[in-house]
């Protein structure tokens, strides 16, 4: 029988294999932040342990940094020792680090796509759930634990039960207003947020070929909200196209071997899944979230759902809890949701493709008034990117601020917060309770619903610009 | 890590179900950047109040606690059991453990026994009719040992091993070094290095 993809990199990565222990996986890639590292690197130094591959290890600012005066010492002074200590860690133990100021500094999983450090056929970690939108590569990707940090420190390896296999086929095209974001959110508020547990996705179908690479990582980044360890799309000639010519893409003979080796890891035609979704890409439209988890979310165009519409007492009692705490009335339609901020930015939609979208539909036309928007880059060379594109005065002119690289207003951890009974529609990944500031309500959309929304007030899509 | 063979050490009756890990150690403890020190976050809520059983001079020194079912439910923060350990204990008997927090007290090198809440009772009665008195709790034989009461805890297979051992999982991995060695001459060249 055949090998699916997952299969064929889990695979090649194992070290040592006994009945009845876990597999010891080779680890290539090991990202790390100030936030899930300090503790990993404190053990290490009571057991007088070193970092086995510092060439395999990489570690940036982004969880606790400031998006303004950024030259300035961090005012919160937990924050601030985080990022001390992280840079002290980098020090002691010989690590690259990306710190605030330096133009490769940006969100860890921005960063390692971007210099070409992501690969297909690569095992990438990071203490980070959204580590998954490495896969977009055809790398198997996914989150771990302080502990698991520390071991992969130690020994570059980790041992780990096999994960088990779903199928995401999305067929045809997908209409022409419909983006990545939409569809990952689609597909969350089909299996639901527990759906994925336990698997590695693989997305794949003509819908997914058609995606660009920074589409992608925007697919796989949010399959942790599926519950799912890890998201994977094979990789082909858009991703070998991306990798080219970046700065740690293989050269020469190297380019050929690798290019070789890739083009094998595609899921074989006999290999067979634990289970199967299969989506129909016409069926979709612009989406948006309306409660408190990212599963609870509608097209655009419906209305707030009712208790009542529930299939079960637990998930009534959901949809009640969840419209309570977004101040929501069933039956509104969500275009009449009026909104206060809007947040383009993060790991899941902070890249130059994004912030292309929110500068083509803000182009123009002016922010709200009744909105504050903040437009905040993935990483320093997004940013960079952007001002010679001109992105920044787009923003700038329409009324939008254009700040400097971070996680930002995704969660919370930084100056950047929602204020408490504020409304914001947000290009992030999590719309729990509290996630961008104590008492804020989230919406999640895509680049452009967040721009649209920003000029009209109310959730809406670029499509209703021309409308108005 | 330690081997953890037999323990024989004060042990304090925790009356309650339900012990949350934002109990075991509060978030506004987990700020901190290194893995020891939050000791003074175990229990922190709940060590305000004096009539708290670890405020009972009693149990001063204890390092085996005995709670009721689903112990360590919630966040699944390694901290608590960094807290726990760090407070003193090395052994929880319980008559049900959460799974994230099983899993963690293994990874960290602290017992998690599973007994009836009928021995859980009675040992209870046991401490607090004598507060100060000694439990024995034998990984070996599996067992936990109070005056005239033996009973049988159950935990992992593999768990029991690699504490026996002394292991954890970096330990363990450690073992394979000469095969990581191994693997890692064989990864081809044009994999990226970060530096």
């Amino acid at each position: 029988m055949g090998k699916t993809l997952a299969e064929k990199v889990w695979d090649a990565h194992v070290v040592h294999s006994a009945e009845g222990e876990p597999d010891l996986l080779y680890i290539d890639l090991h990202l790390v932040h100030e936030v899930t590292s300090p503790q990993a690197f404190d053990g290490l130094r009571n057991s007088g342990r070193k970092v086995r591959r510092p060439d395999l290890t990489l570690i940036t600012e982004d969880h606790n940094v400031p998006t303004l005066d950024v030259a300035k010492p961090i005012a919160d002074p937990v924050s601030a020792e985080q990022i001390r200590v992280v840079r002290a860690n980098a020090d002691e133990f010989g690590l690259r680090i990306f710190s605030i100021g330096d133009k490769e500094q940006g969100i860890v999983h921005v960063v390692g796509p971007q210099l070409g450090l992501t690969q297909p056929g690569m095992t990438i970690v990071c203490g980070d759930s959204h580590t998954s939108t490495h896969g977009a590569f055809g790398a198997l990707a996914f989150g771990i634990g302080t502990s698991e940090v520390e071991h992969v420190l130690a020994t570059q390896t980790l041992p780990l039960k096999p994960f088990k296999t779903m199928a995401i086929t999305v067929n045809g095209k997908l209409p022409a207003d419909v983006t990545a974001k939409d569809l990952i959110l689609a597909i969350i508020a089909k299996i639901g947020t527990g759906g994925g547990q336990g698997y590695v996705l693989e997305y794949r179908g003509e819908a997914i070929r058609g995606l660009s690479m920074e589409g992608r990582m925007t697919m796989c980044n949010m399959s942790i909200e599926a519950g799912a360890r890890a998201g994977m799309i094979a990789p082909d000639e858009t991703t070998f196209e991306y990798v080219k010519g970046r700065d740690h893409a293989p050269t020469g003979a190297d380019w050929d071997a690798a290019l070789e080796y890739w083009k094998t890891l595609t899921t074989d035609s006999d290999a067979k899944f634990d289970n199967e979704v299969v989506i129909e890409a016409s069926t979709l439209a612009p989406f948006v979230t309306w409660g408190t988890n990212p599963g609870q979310g509608l097209p655009l165009s419906a209305s707030v759902p009712s208790p009542n519409d529930a299939k079960d007492e637990v998930e009534k009692v959901a949809i009640e809890r969840a419209l309570e705490y977004m101040d929501l009335k069933p039956g509104t339609p969500l275009k009449e949701v009026k909104v206060d901020n809007v947040f383009v930015g993060s790991c899941t939609n902070g890249r130059i493709e994004d912030l292309r979208a929110a500068a083509s539909v803000l182009k123009g036309n002016k922010v709200a008034s009744t909105v504050e928007m903040w437009v905040v880059p993935g990483s320093g060379r997004v940013r960079i990117e952007a001002e010679l594109e001109g992105l920044d005065k787009i923003f700038i002119e329409a009324g939008a601020q254009w700040r400097f690289a971070g996680c930002s207003a995704c969660l919370a951890m930084n100056p950047d917060k929602i204020p408490a009974g504020k409304r914001a529609a947000s290009t992030s990944n999590r719309n729990f309770e509290g996630r961008q500031g104590p008492g804020a309500r989230t919406h999640l959309v895509s680049p452009e619903v967040a721009a649209a929304t920003a000029i009209l007030g109310h959730l809406a899509s670029p499509a209703d610009l021309v409308n108005v | 890590m330690d081997k953890f063979v037999t323990h024989k050490g004060i042990a304090a009756p925790l009356r309650r179900s339900n012990v949350d890990t934002d109990q075991i150690v509060p978030a506004e403890y987990l700020k901190r950047v290194t893995r020891s020190g939050f000791g003074d976050g175990c229990f922190a809520s709940w060590r305000k109040d004096p009539d708290f059983v670890l405020n009972n001079p009693g149990f001063t020194g204890t390092s085996v606690l005995v709670a009721g079912p689903d112990f360590g439910t919630g966040s699944s923060r390694e901290h608590a059991v960094w807290a726990l350990q760090d407070y003193g204990f090395k052994a929880v008997i319980s008559s049900r453990f959460a799974d994230i927090f099983k899993g963690n007290s293994g990874k960290g090198g602290l017992l998690a026994g599973e007994v009836s809440q009928d021995v859980i009772e009675k040992i209870w009665e046991k401490l607090e009719a004598n507060p100060g008195t000694e439990v024995t709790v034998n990984l070996e034989d599996r067992t936990v040992t109070c005056e005239d009461i033996v009973a049988e805890f159950v935990i992992d297979d593999y768990v029991r091993w690699r504490l026996m051992e002394g292991l954890d999982d970096i330990g363990l991995t450690m073992k394979h070094v000469g095969t990581i060695d191994t693997f890692e001459k064989t990864r081809p060249t044009f994999k990226p290095k970060v530096q």
